[in-house]
Parts: C-alpha cells; structure tokens; sequence
C-alpha cells in the first residue's frame, strides 16, 4: 500500500471518530450537581417516587464521600470538576420509547451511527441493538424470537416504568450500591439510560445483545446504567461500544453495570470503548455470579485521560466460575488504571485473570487488582497473568496484583510480563517485506489478540482500528 | 538473474566500536548456491544481518550492491535502466526484502498472536506494494487510484487493494508450498514461530522464502538443531528455491552435514572478519576433516 493511500485511509477513519454533530437536545440539565438538577432528570422521566428516593440518597452519600486521591499510583483526578458537567442531555426523540425504526431518527443522529457502522450491524441481523446518544437510548430493536421467549432488552428508564419490580429489587441494592465508592454514588444519583436485559430461566439467547453509547457533546457526563438478569441455566453475551469526540473541556463517563449470573447461567459482557483524550472515565461493573454460574468480562479501554475500572465478580454459589480478559492502550498524557476484582466467597470456585496493556509516548497503564478468597472457599483456584507492552522508555506500565488468602486448601498462581517491543522482532518483520510501522501494528495485534478473538468480528476489527489510529497518534 | 556483491565490507556494532567485518568481498549470482564457513566469531552472522539491514551493525565503510535484470520481478514490472544497481545499504530492511533480498534467521523472532496465514500473506502484499513504489515513475504515481476495495472475505483478514493477493488465493499458495515442504497444514493457523520447535523453525524459514521468493536469499545456519530427516526436507526446500525460483543462496554453516544435501557451487571460508579462501565443494569437506585452523595459517602465515 502505498503512504499516500494510508494516509487518505486514515483520514477517512479517523473522521468517523472525531466528527461532531450539533446538539440535538430537547432537554438539557445544567452544569453540577444539586437536588434540583435530580429532581429534574426524574421528573423528565417520569420516574416513580422510589427511584427518586433512591437518587436523592445516592446523591446525599456522594456529597459524605471524599474523592479517592491516595491510592498507590493513582491517576489524578484533580482537574475533574463535577460542577462544570452537565449531568444531564436528552436529544429530541419520544423519551421512553425511544424508537424502533431507525429512518425515525433525527438525521444528525443516523449520520452519528452511520459514521460508527451501527447500521450495518444492524443489516447484519444481530439479536438486538441499543444505541445511546447522550444520556438516552434512542433506538431499539430485538428480533422478535426472543421476546417471544420472556427475553427482556430495553433501555433502562423504560425498564424502570415497565418492570418496577425486578428494578426495585436489583437495581444498586445488592450488587453495585451507591455506597460503593464515589462515583457509584455519582451515578446512583443521576444515571440515566443504557441497557436492561432479562433473560428467562433456561433461555439461551444465541447472538449478542448489543449496545453502543455515544457522548456527543461538549463538557457532558455520561450515566449509563446496565442491569442483566440471567436467569437459572440461561445464557446470553451483551456486548457495547462506547466512543465520544474530543472537545475543549472534560467529559466525565460515570457508567454502572450489574450483572446478576444465575445458578448454571452463562453470561458474558464484552465491551469495546473509546473515549475522547479528555474523558475521564469512571465506572463500576460488578456481577454477582450463583451456583455454578459463569461470568466472562471482556474489555478493551482506549482513549479517555484517565479511567479507574476494575469489573467485579463476587462468586457467591459452589462452583462458580469467572473470567477477565483486559485491554488497556494508554498514549500521551494518559493513564489507564485498569484491573479486575474476583471475591471467592464459595468452595469450588475458580477465576481467571488474563490483563494486557500497551503504552506509548509516555502514557501509563496501570493492572490493579484484587482476589479474595473467603475462609472456607476451599478447592478455589485463581491464576492472574497480567503482559505490558511498551513502545519507549517514556512509557510507564505498574501491575499492582493484591491478593488476600484465607483460605489454606486453594490453588493460586500470578504471572507478570513486562517487555517493550522488541527490535528483533520488528526486524524479522521488516525483513520480510512489512514496514515499520506495519511490523509494530502487527505485534500488537498479536498482542491483543486474546480480547479480539473473544469479539464479534465488526467490534474486533473496531478495536483493531482504533489501536492502529492509536500507534500512529492520529487520533485526538 | 540478480547479483548480490559486497564490496570491501566494513561493519561495527553500532553501539560501541567493535569491528566485527574488515573489508568482505563476495559475489553471489542468481540460481548459484555458496556455502560461507568459518569459525565461530569471525563475521558470518554480522555479514548476514548486514545484507538485511540489521539497525545494531553500522557500515563504516565499502558497499552491498544488488543488480537485477529488466525482468526480475516478472512482466509486470520493467526495471529501467537506471535503477537496476541498487546500493542496499541505502534502503531500509524491508525495501530491501522487496527488492529481492530475505534472510533466514538462525533464531527467528516468535509474534504471538499473528498467524502463519495472516502474517505471510500480510509479507508477500507489502513487498508487492513496496516493489511498485519503489519502480513506479512519478506520473504513474499521480494516476493511481486510491480507491479501497473493501474487505474480500473476512474484515479480520484486512483490506485488499488492487493488485494484492487475496485471501483464498493466498491459502492456495500458502498450501502447495507446505505440501512440497512436508509440512503439516496445521501450521498455517498456528502463531508465527511461538511454541515452535528449533527444526520447525527452520523449516518456516525455509516456508517463507519459497512463498517470497527471493532473489538472493541469506540463509544464517539453517541447519543447526535439525535431525536428519528435517535436515533432507530443509534442504530439499533450499534446492527447490534455487533450482525453481533460480534463487541465489548464500548459505551460512558450521557443517558439512547439510553441504551434502544442498551442493554448494562456491565455498568461502571467514576468519576474523574477511573472506580468507574461496574454492568449490571440495574445500568444504577439507574443512571438514583438518578444521580452520590451516587456513588461518595458510593465509595470514599464524595459527
């Protein structure tokens, strides 16, 4: 290929992740944080008392809670103002209904999902997708052979109107409580849209159930919240992107994820995200997995200037099983603080963690992570490998693997790699044709094949795209 | 027909001032294979990466020529006049591996995570690619479209532009040149040289040039850690090279063992950094039975 063609390649891709569309809004909440601005987004919902109550509590323990800042290695989170985000967008679409025909949608919003390829996801025939724009899930639909079988995929804030009960029961109680820590109690208070799914007892829904949120626009937070009940012996495999342009000021992507896996359920939750170079990228995702349950996480992290996201599983029931497979790029000015959280709370239980991490130009990756294994849990194992890669000696990458044993009668294995790229490599590469650059994108490719081989194939080659935009620093 | 030839070679590590080559001269044509021995330490590896474009070896003086014919590359690219003597050592590696020039590695790189496939096809497109930047005239270049073909068969694959192979068409290739190589066709969806035994290695080697098929090709002790059999089809491999892509073979060895199988028209003996005897066959095997060590004192009058 020539450089002339890459280059026009690259422009092309890159301007299907960095154009911005005119606000849209038909509701949009000041800048901060304050009762007013709570009771606002409720009432714009339409919400029923018991959510409200549940958002002016969040937002008294996020007021009580003190910002982390001593933390080992800690990405700093000073220039992060809550008073200067917006908590709040809804763009000028039916509100709970969002809508099921996608030529209904505004044409700025379709030329929003057109640019991202959400449309030919949808062409393909994928079970069902959700794409958020702001603060809303503006598009839904599911192939109607699922909700013949009681599978439930909405939007949150039509979930919360249409099913109170199952909300009231495992929305923020046992899974992910505003208590958790301070941005689980940010998004407690003013979370807004994302994905509900159900499935029912011995349901397997064969293809993904898929999500994509956009943050469109400037100084904006985003509070998506996702809430999957796997029902006993059921299955399922949500996946979401996630992406947001660069603007002057910072976005704050606050997200909450519950997961409840059921006794023999099997769910995985695959999500791709990039965010702009000034998001800072805040989230708590948890799953509470039963009895010989299966939890899966697949993520990979891009972009944003600082992300602090450690999925959790609690394996709750005998024989439970989980596994994590991360990716985290961090480029100049960034710092990604990623890991994973496994609590082995019962005999039998087993978890495993695979944790990778490029950085370059001085960006810094941080794996944090924590296994317990509760007194009595015994015949639990756990391995955690966790491989840096690294472009220059500007780059910093820290694994920070904490594990707590109380437990004798268990099997625990930890592996660290940290390497840069290695020039020998790259010359065999080029002496077989590839440049230099091809040969580094192919080693990282390589590199992050495990997270790609794990996704359907449009978000692999999505994450492969934004990997390579990411090497060659072109994208903003 | 190419002709490699390096003229009065000197080269150092590029950090520090050890001088590892001290005025090499060599000559390789086209279909012709050289065996270059010597002891250990004397040049033979450095001589190898420097023909590749090795970045930890600095050429302090002499030159790497390579002259190829009009139709080196076949029809599709005429070779003008004026760019038919290339001196390598301006270009990078893989400027150099379009023009016809591939190594063997004694100890090949392992790339987790890329297969055979994707990695071999993802070689053979860039060197076409690069071959056509690199003798395209200015005007053609102008007139070129830029026009993206989109995916051929899977996305994960990449993108096909004009004149690539694609991917069904690269597995034929791909497959006939493992059948003649007696390689498992599993090898094809296994990451590139990761896990691989040292034989396999070696063999993959081998693999890799017969799908680029070079010009010259520099193979760095191909045959060391191999048993006998994968040995015959290594060497059956380097044969098929010469004798159907009328490859030039400069064949780095310590043994005699593979010049049994792989008959070498020149042999050339290295000591500290220079050619110091060149014959035909037989003065392999006279190494074989008396070592380096009378050469050594034949040439330089010490032993």
């Amino acid at each position: 290929m020539s450089s002339e063609q890459d280059h026009l390649k690259d422009t092309d891709t890159e301007a299907r992740f960095e154009f911005k569309k005119d606000q849209n809004a038909a509701v949009k909440s000041d800048k901060g944080l304050t009762e007013e601005i709570i009771r606002m987004i409720s009432d714009d919902k339409d919400e029923p008392d018991w959510m409200l109550e549940r958002r002016l509590r969040a937002l008294e323990q996020y007021q009580n809670m003190p910002m982390p800042t001593d933390w080992p290695g800690q990405p700093d989170l000073t220039e992060l103002d809550i008073e200067e985000i917006v908590p709040y967008i809804r763009p000028d679409v039916d509100k709970r209904e969002g809508v099921d025909d996608w030529t209904e949608l505004p044409d700025e919003i379709k030329d929003t999902f057109d640019k991202l390829g959400i449309p030919e996801a949808e062409k393909n025939a994928l079970s069902g997708v959700g794409a958020q724009y702001e603060s809303e899930v503006v598009y839904q639909n599911m192939q109607e052979q699922w909700e013949e079988k009681g599978v439930i995929f909405c939007n949150m804030d039509k979930a919360v109107q249409d099913h109170p009960e199952l909300l009231k029961e495992h929305f923020m109680t046992t899974c992910v409580p505003p208590s958790d820590n301070k941005f689980a109690a940010l998004h407690g208070a003013v979370w807004s849209g994302g994905s509900f799914v159900y499935v029912p007892e011995d349901v397997t829904v064969e293809m993904p159930v898929q999500a994509y949120f956009r943050m469109n626009s400037e100084g904006m937070g985003q509070f998506e919240h996702t809430l999957i009940i796997a029902e006993k012996g059921s299955e399922v495999h949500y996946i979401e992107g996630c992406s947001a342009p660069k603007y002057g000021s910072h976005n704050l992507h606050s997200g909450g994820v519950e997961v409840f896996v059921g006794e023999d359920a099997h769910v995985q939750y695959s999500t791709v995200q990039n965010w702009s170079k000034n998001t800072f990228n805040l989230n708590t995702k948890r799953a509470i997995c039963e009895e010989n349950g299966t939890m899966e996480w697949v993520s990979g992290s891009m972009g944003s200037k600082a992300t602090m996201l450690y999925p959790c599983t609690i394996l709750k029931g005998r024989g439970a099983t989980d596994t994590h497979i991360t990716i985290a790029f961090a480029g100049e000015g960034q710092n990604i603080d990623t890991g994973a959280k496994v609590y082995h709370n019962a005999p039998n239980t087993s978890s495993t963690i695979e944790s990778k991490s490029i950085s370059k130009d001085g960006g810094r990756t941080n794996y944090r992570g924590l296994v317990h294994i509760a007194d009595g849990a015994e015949n639990s194992s756990t391995a955690v490998e966790c491989d840096a890669l690294m472009f220059d000696n500007e780059s910093t990458s820290d694994t920070m693997p904490y594990m707590e044993i109380e437990e004798s009668k268990v099997d625990v294995a930890h592996e660290a790699t940290v390497g840069k790229i290695g020039d020998e490599d790259i010359f065999y590469l080029q002496s077989r044709g590839l440049d230099d650059d091809d040969a580094k994108k192919m080693i990282v490719a390589g590199f992050i094949e495990p997270i790609t081989e794990e996704l359907p194939i449009e978000y692999a080659v999505e994450l492969n795209r934004l990997i390579e935009l990411e090497m060659e620093g072109s994208l903003g | 027909m190419a002709r490699l030839e390096l003229n009065n070679l000197h080269a150092e590590v590029a950090e520090g001032d050890e001088k590892i080559l001290e005025g090499v001269n060599l000559e390789v044509n086209s279909g012709e294979i050289h065996a270059l021995m010597g002891p250990n330490g004397s040049g033979k590896s450095t001589t190898a990466k420097v023909i590749a474009g090795h970045p930890a070896y600095e050429v302090t003086e002499g030159e790497v020529l390579l002259h190829l014919e009009a139709g080196e590359f076949g029809d599709e690219i005429e070779i003008d006049e004026d760019q038919r003597t290339w001196n390598i050592l301006d270009l990078e590696p893989n400027e150099r591996a379009a023009l016809g020039i591939f190594l063997g590695f004694q100890y090949p790189a392992e790339i987790d995570g890329v297969t055979m496939t994707n990695f071999l096809r993802t070689a053979l497109n860039a060197k076409i690619d690069e071959r056509e930047e690199l003798f395209e005239d200015e005007a053609d270049a102008d007139d070129e479209e830029d026009e993206d073909e989109g995916f051929e068969t899977s996305p994960m694959e990449g993108n096909v532009d004009e004149g690539d192979v694609g991917v069904a068409e690269f597995q034929q290739i791909l497959q006939e040149k493992m059948e003649s190589l007696d390689m498992d066709e599993k090898f094809a969806q296994r990451y590139l040289n990761a896990g691989f035994s040292g034989g396999e290695k070696k063999q993959n080697e081998v693999l890799q040039a017969a799908i680029l098929e070079p010009s010259i090709a520099v193979l760095d002790e191909i045959d060391s850690g191999l048993d006998i059999d994968r040995l015959q089809d290594v060497s059956n491999g380097i044969n098929a090279l010469r004798d159907e892509e009328g490859t030039g073979i400069l064949q780095i060895t310590h043994y005699q063992r593979i010049l049994d199988y792989v008959e070498p028209d020149h042999v050339h003996v290295m000591i500290d950094g220079q050619i110091a005897k060149s014959g035909d066959a037989s003065l392999a095997e006279e190494l074989e039975d008396k070592g380096y060590d009378w050469v050594r004192e034949e040439v330089y009058g010490t032993a």
